[in-house]
């Protein structure tokens, strides 16, 4: 082949190649679920309901709610991250067409209320029973310490007094009774009691605690080993969490709940892996999302004893969360 | 825009005066390409993990940390299997197939984690398989005098690609609604065009068939008996030893320029732009004054980063110094240190021999970014800092003494 050849053979298959590139590119732009139409009006306010995040094909991303009776009510909001509680409700979602997020605060209505941005992808997100203070994890890329592992950070905004937690890193943390310092702490997951306490996951050293905090006194510490993504119950009793199989992430969870008063654990029936961060409809019922391919999911709920068996109960949906009376 | 300026040169074919040889503009070229592809990737893959497929933290620190330790082994076996069939070209071209397709496993795993750790693995495998032959292929292609600035080329084109990967995969999200198939699907694209510019540009170094057993195992174990080449691989891991990672730079620079974290990722950014504007002159400098002397002087900035760390001084123009430093740090130590491993190196076993260097200074410094968290977490910051201080000044003491005595001999070259 001579040069001349070489060069043409090769600006000829790199334009296919970029023809095809650009081809998808387009495709794929026209394929959501169209403009954000004024939905109708959601009560996301407290009763008895449950809010979540639809994944059905002609309103993806919208939030909705459903009623006792299932019937389901969708709006024009969009969120990737979404959780109410005391009639605010958080909303995690792309803030303009670059690949940055914010955090919106909306009302019980889904009116915006105010939006903050964030620094780095948003993946859980929490309301105080009181529906003042917000709390949120994000993965920081860029700032994985040792060979790759990964970074997330929580924050909290309270409503109220406007008062901010930039990341439970700066807080005050004892393990195992002693006080402890460590460069590669994580936290995830947090589940608050009230506007002051909470629970989350801190991860350090290869292993994921549960630790209880508290938010004046900026200090968490450590109460049991193998407990992710925390889910305390409306009476305050127990937690529903997934726990590591073997405690080894790589062979799935268990859906299960903690007894905070004896420490006793009890694995729910749902057998398949659940990597989701769950939420209570009243004292007896663990609600949960399970994926269904890449972007479908379901809500799946499954009593909060061991007994019974998961049933869905809300089909092409996920991030629920109760809003209770 | 890259293949022509690609062609002009390859035309011609002759090394006159100062050009950089067209083999090593084409196996730049193939880098830039390569690059954009894959920085492409990994700046949304955690966003991709997160977002697109919802797996938590700990699946996704799994998924991500999946070894340097495999991608080592597979770049010594690599780099001694392209010797032994005199074939560096397509070792290097397996390594660049296998992460283009690896582009297209990331689809085609959907939301299996064994199965998108695996597409992961295959794509660092081959960014472990290739990166020796390719090196070795420069240093057979540029005479020994000009090495550095050769190198010092390859490695500018190499972070262009890295620099503008992001941007197209942030503009490819815009422009078709946040998917990310539309990503990996572009991604793809661009590995395959890399592919192709090293199938149809680069030329392989098919040297006479040496005599068998000169590319045995027996050989291969026999480049550690050789004085200048054990020195150098001792140097260079003492030296791999002082680096903590960028991780841990960055981080603590953001901590003593009270730094907003939205500002984070810039730091990278810094670097990047540092050490591409100082691969080719200080590539040049090492060519004119000895690479050993730019080597260590690299290592001698890296350690002024951790001295300036341990500081109190913040503001801007700590940021600043901080950061022009540790790009002077990797402009003066990645190439150069390939520009002089090349020649102590016989032909015949140049690509084992690199691989040999770059897997010694990788497991190295993945020795060394475990105990400075140690260090953190039994000390402090400020301590661990000032311990990697004191490490970088003892090894770079060490391996000057090692380093500078081979130094009038290359000198003379």
């Amino acid at each position: 082949m001579t040069p001349r050849h070489r060069a043409l053979l090769a600006g000829a298959v790199s334009a296919l190649l970029i023809a095809v590139a650009v081809g998808y590119v387009v495709v794929a732009g026209h394929r959501g679920p169209g403009p954000a139409a004024a939905g109708p009006v959601v009560d996301a306010g407290p009763g008895d309901r449950i809010l979540f995040r639809s994944t059905a094909p002609g309103s993806y991303g919208r939030v909705g709610v459903v009623d006792r009776s299932s019937a389901r009510t969708v709006s024009g909001v969009d969120c990737d991250r979404v959780y109410g509680a005391g009639g605010t409700v958080i909303c995690l979602r792309p803030d303009g067409p670059l690949a940055t997020y914010q955090l919106a605060v909306l009302d019980a209505r889904l009116a915006v209320r105010d939006t903050y941005p964030l620094v780095g992808v948003p993946n859980r997100a929490r309301v105080s029973p009181s529906g003042h203070v917000l709390a949120w994890t994000v993965f920081v890329t860029g700032d994985s310490y040792n060979g790759g592992r990964f970074s997330t950070r929580v924050g909290m905004l309270d409503t109220v007094t406007g008062q901010t937690v930039d990341t439970l890193e700066d807080f005050t943390v004892t393990r195992d009774g002693r006080r402890y310092r460590a460069a590669d702490l994580n936290f995830w997951g947090v589940t608050f009691a009230d506007d002051d306490h909470f629970y989350a996951t801190m991860s350090t050293a290869g292993r994921r605690y549960l630790v209880a905090g508290d938010v004046a006194a900026r200090t968490v510490r450590t109460l049991a080993d193998n407990v992710e993504c925390p889910s305390l119950s409306p009476d305050h009793r127990r937690i529903a969490f997934k726990a590591a199989i073997g405690g080894d992430p790589a062979r799935g969870w268990r859906l299960s709940v903690l007894d905070l008063a004896t420490m006793t654990r009890i694995p729910l029936a749902e057998t398949r892996s659940v990597d989701d961060q769950a939420a209570w409809s009243g004292d007896g019922t663990v609600l949960y999302a399970l994926r269904r391919g890449t972007r479908a999911a379901d809500v799946w709920s499954v009593p909060a004893d061991g007994t019974g068996t998961p049933a869905i109960l809300i089909p092409d949906a996920e991030s629920p969360a109760a809003l209770r009376g | 825009v890259y293949l022509a300026s690609v062609d002009r040169p390859a035309a011609g074919r002759t090394r006159t005066g100062g050009r950089i040889a067209a083999n090593v503009l084409a196996l730049g070229t193939v880098s830039l390409v390569t690059d954009v592809s894959s920085e492409m990737v990994s700046a949304i893959l955690p966003l991709y993990l997160v977002v697109g497929l919802r797996l938590g933290p700990a699946v996704y620190g799994l998924v991500d940390g999946v070894y340097t330790g495999a991608t080592a082994l597979l770049r010594l076996v690599g780099g001694y299997v392209a010797d032994r069939v005199r074939r560096r070209k397509l070792i290097a071209g397996l390594g660049y197939g296998m992460s283009a397709v690896a582009k297209a496993g990331l689809l085609a795993a959907g939301t299996s984690v064994p199965a998108l750790a695996a597409v992961i693995v295959a794509d660092r495998a081959g960014k472990g398989l290739r990166t020796a032959p390719r090196d070795a292929l420069i240093t057979l292609s540029t005479p020994p005098g000009r090495l550095g600035r050769a190198f010092g080329v390859h490695r500018a084109m190499d972070s262009a690609g890295a620099f503008a990967g992001p941007l197209v995969a942030v503009a490819v999200l815009a422009a078709s609604g946040q998917a990310f198939d539309a990503v990996f699907v572009v991604s793809g694209c661009v590995a395959a065009i890399g592919v192709l510019v090293l199938i149809l540009f680069v030329r392989d170094h098919r040297s006479p068939a040496p005599a068998a057993a000169r590319v045995g195992p027996r050989a291969a174990a026999g480049l550690l008996r050789h004085g200048g080449v054990r020195m150098l691989l001792l140097g260079a891991t003492l030296l791999g030893l002082a680096t903590i990672g960028d991780g841990f730079v960055y981080l603590l620079l953001s901590r003593r320029a009270d730094l907003a974290t939205g500002w984070f990722p810039l730091l990278a950014v810094g670097t990047s732009l540092a050490y591409l504007v100082l691969a080719v002159p200080l590539g040049a400098l090492a060519d004119r004054i000895g690479r050993p002397k730019v080597f260590l002087g690299g290592y001698a900035a890296l350690l002024t980063v951790y001295l300036l760390l341990g500081t109190a001084w913040g503001g801007l123009p700590a940021l600043v110094t901080v950061l022009i430093l540790y790009g002077v740090f990797y402009a003066a130590t990645d190439g150069v240190l390939m520009a002089l491993a090349g020649p102590l190196l016989p032909a015949e076993l140049r690509t084992t021999g690199l691989a040999l260097i770059q897997t010694g200074q990788a497991l190295a410094y993945l020795v060394s970014s475990v105990l400075f968290g140690l260090a953190w977490q039994w000390w402090n910051v400020t301590g661990a800092i000032r311990a990697a201080a004191v490490a970088a000044a003892l090894t770079l003491t060490v391996s000057a003494v090692v380093l500078l005595r081979r130094a009038p001999a290359e000198d003379a070259r």
